[in-house]
């Protein structure tokens, strides 16, 4: 029982980071249509800013600090200066740019901060079961969920996002700067990413560290089903105990093919995903 | 000397790819002119609406609001200049509530408080969407979607409404209802309508001018009365 308990704990913990990546992935796909394959690059750079801003102060927090602000900025610019020209055109043509980034930044990465790993703290402890540095895992994407939830709900500014993302032309005619509120999607979805990567990352950082959690991140996202921030979050957290008990009971060696069956399973029961409602495709 | 015209478009041309879509196209409305753009499918209506909001790039020629040339302002800024385009089946997010497709047509000026108060104005000019304020746009009726779009187009304070077919599917008598609030408002605030319609007979009957496009030029204009009197033309161009 005390067994099944640390599992729950430890899937719990590692499904908050999957759910942050799912999130930011979802966050972009609402509004642009397009899956950023790139997310983890831009996360990975964030956290290599806050590996070199730590390094130089000695504080975690301003590393911290440094890592969100990092991935606004890329999320940003990446959307203005990568994917506004290819808007419009053939959906594959964002996918290759996004696919392109993720290499060049991962390339980019490696030439700067070198391929061999550098050890990479925690945030808090991290020893024993369901460790501060969880605790901190699960609070942190909970709080950037609720405050996600409030900015689209409840402020102008996600109400204008949401018109963007939904009805593009309807929302010029009000007055909506459609290309800001796009802009503005991806930094945000990149500051959660960047929070992903800061919680992933521990305790070493190297160019392909992040590779294996996004994978988990977006079965988490396809799971939930890419229109729903909501399932996003619940395809996280499912998919990191169900591989947690996969891992402590089958092997850990199994946790890939896990997801992978998980994912199978879903799209041959929910082809849209666990929580949007199945509707027929807009033409 | 006269008064300048809401609106005044001078030889309006556009094209899609090699096709010549509007070939120009001059038309003036008056402040508080309620005109009528008649014409058979494919005369040009539609996308001279789109002229004239920015949502079409034109070859040449310039729209003037006010006086002030907005032939290549971005469609989002023409809402500044008093000017609110509800196109064709009313640009409604089905997926937002009715109450947020109408804060959202505020969205650009208004704080928080001035906003609700044009809310109720609203909801006093269009009831039905009351009751269904919290409910998805996506779930009211034909004649709901068109009071919202105008709705939301009016929660702007517009000098100036360009509507785009707004009976398309609607019960006659839910038509009237919506013309009649809008010659209501043109009578308390001075409110401008270009309106787009395939049923020329009705539309002639409720607006003051008509233009009726014919390949994408004006081939006629008039008073409605005048048009709805003139039997060659009818014939000719309005086909009853």
């Amino acid at each position: 029982m005390n067994h099944f308990i640390d599992l729950t704990l430890n899937g719990l913990a590692a499904g908050a980071v999957y759910a942050a990546l799912a999130l930011s992935l979802v966050i972009i796909y609402q509004a642009t249509r397009v899956i950023n394959f790139a997310q983890p690059a831009l996360a990975l750079i964030a956290v290599y800013i806050a590996y070199t801003v730590t390094q130089a102060t000695g504080n975690y927090w301003l590393g911290f600090a440094a890592a969100l602000v990092t991935g606004l900025v890329l999320g940003a610019a990446t959307e203005r200066i990568l994917i506004r020209p290819v808007h419009g055109t053939s959906p594959l043509n964002a996918v290759i740019v996004t696919l392109g980034l993720l290499l060049v930044l991962q390339g980019a990465a490696g030439m700067i901060w070198s391929n061999e790993p550098h050890s990479f703290p925690y945030p808090l402890d991290f020893r024993g079961r369901f460790s501060p540095s969880d605790i901190f895992a699960l609070a942190s994407v909970g709080v950037a969920a609720l405050l996600l939830f409030g900015l689209y709900r409840a402020t102008p500014l996600g109400l204008r996002m949401r018109a963007a993302a939904f009805h593009p032309e309807a929302a010029r005619l009000t007055g909506v700067r459609v290309g800001l509120m796009l802009m503005t999607g991806w930094a945000i979805a990149s500051v959660i990413g960047a929070l992903a990567g800061m919680l992933a990352t521990p305790p070493f950082v190297y160019p392909n560290v992040l590779d294996a959690v996004f994978i988990f991140g977006i079965t988490a996202a396809v799971v939930g089903g890419l229109e729903n921030p909501f399932g996003a979050l619940v395809g996280g957290l499912l998919i990191g105990v169900s591989l947690s008990y996969v891992s402590g009971y089958a092997g850990p060696e199994l946790t890939t093919l896990a997801a992978l069956a998980i994912l199978v399973v879903v799209l041959s029961v929910r082809p849209d995903g666990l929580f949007t409602r199945p509707t027929a495709r807009k033409v | 000397m006269p008064e300048r015209p809401i609106l005044q478009i001078e030889s309006l041309s556009t094209s899609y790819g090699a096709v010549r879509a509007l070939d120009s196209v001059s038309m003036s409305v008056p402040r508080g002119g309620i005109c009528a753009v008649l014409g058979a499918n494919g005369a040009g209506k539609t996308t001279l609406l789109r002229s004239i909001s920015g949502l079409k790039r034109v070859d040449s020629g310039r729209v003037l609001v006010n006086g002030q040339d907005l032939t290549r302002t971005p469609a989002e800024r023409h809402v500044r200049h008093g000017l609110v385009h509800v196109p064709e089946g009313g640009g409604v997010i089905v997926e937002l509530t009715v109450e947020e497709n109408l804060h959202l047509g505020a969205l650009w000026r208004s704080g928080r408080r001035e906003r609700a108060v044009l809310l109720q104005q609203m909801f006093d000019l269009f009831p039905p969407l009351l009751k269904r304020r919290s409910q998805p746009a996506g779930t009211l009726s034909g004649g709901e979607r068109q009071m919202l779009a105008i709705g939301r187009a009016l929660m702007a304070r517009p000098q100036v409404l360009l509507l785009d077919e707004p009976s398309l599917g609607l019960a006659p008598l839910i038509t009237r209802q919506i013309m009649q609030t809008l010659h209501d408002l043109r009578a308390a605030t001075g409110l401008t309508v270009v309106l787009v319609e395939q049923n020329a007979r009705s539309a002639l009957s409720i607006t003051d001018h008509g233009f009726v496009l014919s390949q994408g030029a004006v081939a006629v204009h008039g008073t409605s009365d005048r048009l709805l009197s003139d039997d060659r033309m009818r014939h000719a161009y309005l086909g009853f």
